[in-house]
């Protein structure tokens, strides 16, 4: 009998055991699971896309099917726009969050005011770019008439806005409020704490998230269709339409030519290169920080 | 004193553009979309069909596209996302756990036009022969998996776009999981390790329940991206305004219609069609991220007191 109940014991203990490796392996599993995928992917792009880049593609603009060209107008206006966008974005981000973080708790209107900012900054943030994009198509290519390479840049400047807001905001919140105190005991004003001590303590922070929303445009193609549309040609009239590398990629992998097809694979490669580089340069400076 | 307000000024007038942005992009959509929404009423989400020579928009297939997806994409990416977190917080080797982490983070880095040309070229005929195929002719007479999995195998359709998306939202869910996992008191689990508990019992019983909200914040947040995902379904969706019983059929999304057909649409009520599906898409992902933060807000204020 004793016998018994020390087996059933056994056999309990042994079922614990078993679940419990069986747990560790899913769950190592479900990491390889993404590892795999991230693998596949990038082998992919190294594939397709270091046999099909060459010097042409910076010095040629796109052509038609079977006639050389390169991606030289493609990559300009995705730089030209991606820079307007940070450059116009970058500042408004970083004054709202900063207004989000240091002024919400000046009074009880402030407070009830961030809330809601608060609210709407990550609605934007997670919301569809394909939808904020026919915002942009409504407010500016419609009155204007025609696609423009401004109307690109200020659609992806929606997207900058909320992210360098979103990150500002977190950043400056991780500044002890000691130093703000310290400050004020001095009798440094709120503007002077902020531009001389917050901004400073949490500046790799801030930088990061430029960093990430730079990352994040420069892949972004949705918005793109029907702001800045494509341009065969180099334009540098940012109110002409203007040529982005991911569209370029979009309307050259949807075609039905091999040629068109490598050219697609080079711009996927150097997209990916950059945004990559992007985030973990960022990586590496959001770890400095902490 | 004068820097001073007009510091503040600058700060509020930054916060007021946020909000600017938000109340543009509703009123663009709604007045952009008015000539459908006087056309079609409240049946264009309900109807099917899909004619532009005929003038006749209806948006329930891609409605159906977008909300199946999404579906699949979060069966998939929920256990496997919390799978990645429990193991990078429990198991992993600590000089792994980093370059392991920033791995999956970068899954979500790489943008959503290489995922929509590799999904093309690369995953969906390979899907097709070595998934697909075998699938479909196992499933040959089984009543209902016959139904679901059935068909031509094309590589491309709904169940493709599904697990790419999947893959795509993964490193949300992971991350926010991640995140809860550390706010679990480390009292809890030490007490049930005293008991005897094993790594899956003190996981399955203790960690995970007493982070419920913030991963249903989690899987919700990344319900929205998956929602709202554009261009990589648009590559293996397939494009067809069908909706069929089988998830391997091609089928269509809101955000594909509109990133395909928005540069030909050539009437006036062809792109008011088109704006109001973004319209709707908005109103979905709206609700959806609206719940995500109110569930993440809960777990800031639950740190915050820790």
């Amino acid at each position: 009998m004793k016998k018994l109940t020390a087996s059933r014991g056994q056999v309990l203990y042994l079922r614990r055991r078993l679940a419990n490796f069986a747990f560790i392996l899913l769950s190592l599993a479900a990491a390889l699971f993404g590892l795999i995928w991230l693998g596949f992917i990038l082998y992919a792009l190294v594939k397709n896309g270091i046999t099909a880049l060459s010097p042409r593609l910076f010095s040629q603009d796109t052509a038609p099917p079977g006639s050389p060209g390169g991606l030289a107008n493609a990559i300009y206006g995705s730089f030209v726009m991606s820079m307007l966008a940070v450059l116009a974005g970058a500042p408004i981000g970083l004054l709202g969050g900063t207004y989000l973080a240091e002024y919400s708790r000046t009074s009880r209107s402030a407070h009830a005011l961030s809330f809601v900012v608060r609210f709407i900054n990550d609605i934007l943030l997670s919301a569809p770019s394909i939808v904020t994009g026919l915002f942009i198509y409504e407010f500016v290519v419609v009155p204007m008439g025609h696609f423009s390479g401004l109307a690109g840049a200020l659609s992806l400047m929606v997207i900058v806005i909320p992210v360098v807001a979103r990150t500002t905001e977190n950043m400056l919140l991780l500044v002890p409020d000691g130093l703000r105190e310290a400050a004020a005991a001095l009798g440094a004003p709120r503007n002077f704490i902020v531009k001389t001590i917050t901004w400073k303590a949490a500046k790799a922070g801030i930088i990061t998230g430029i960093l990430l929303a730079v990352a994040r445009i420069s892949g972004e193609t949705a918005p793109l269709l029907f702001t800045a549309l494509n341009n065969q040609f180099m334009s540098l009239n940012i109110a002409r339409p203007a040529a982005s590398l991911p569209v370029v990629i979009f309307q050259y992998a949807l075609s039905p030519y091999q040629d068109w097809h490598d050219l697609a694979w080079a711009g996927a490669f150097l997209v990916t290169a950059t945004v990559l580089t992007l985030s973990i340069i960022a990586r590496i400076l959001d770890k400095k920080r902490t | 004193m004068r820097s001073e307000v007009s510091f503040r000024w600058l700060g509020l007038s930054a916060a007021f553009v946020i909000t600017l942005i938000f109340a543009g992009v509703l009123t663009s959509l709604i007045a952009g979309s008015m000539p459908a929404l006087k056309a079609f009423g409240f049946g264009f989400i309900f109807d099917e069909t899909w004619r532009p020579t005929r003038e006749r928009f209806g948006a329930l297939g891609p409605i159906y596209g977008t909300l199946v997806t999404s579906l699949i994409a979060i069966l998939i990416a929920v256990p496997v996302g919390i799978g990645i977190a429990v193991f990078l917080t429990e198991f992993c080797p600590r000089t792994l756990r980093r370059p392991i982490g920033i791995a999956i983070e970068l899954l979500a880095g790489i943008p959503s036009i290489i995922y929509g040309i590799w999904g093309l070229f690369v995953f969906a005929p390979w899907f097709q022969l070595h998934i697909q195929e075998p699938v479909i002719s196992a499933v040959g007479n089984i009543p209902v998996l016959e139904t679901l999995f059935g068909g031509t195998p094309f590589g491309i359709g709904i169940f493709t776009a599904g697990l790419i998306l999947s893959i795509m939202i993964l490193p949300f869910i992971a991350a926010v999981t991640r995140d809860v996992l550390q706010t679990v008191p480390a009292v809890l689990k030490e007490a049930s390790y005293g008991l005897g508990a094993t790594s899956w019992e003190v996981m399955g019983r203790v960690s995970l329940p007493y982070c419920v909200s913030g991963m249903v914040g989690g899987a919700m947040l990344a319900l929205g991206r998956a929602l709202g995902e554009t261009m990589a379904v648009t590559f293996v969706i397939g494009n067809a305004h069908r909706i069929e019983p089988s998830l391997f059929a091609p089928g269509t999304s809101i955000s594909a219609t509109i990133a395909n057909e928005f540069a030909e649409a050539t009437s006036p009520l062809y792109t008011a069609a088109l704006i109001e599906m973004g319209l709707v898409l908005f109103a979905i992902t709206f609700v959806v991220l609206a719940g995500a933060q109110f569930m993440l807000r809960r777990l800031e204020t639950a740190k915050g007191h820790k």
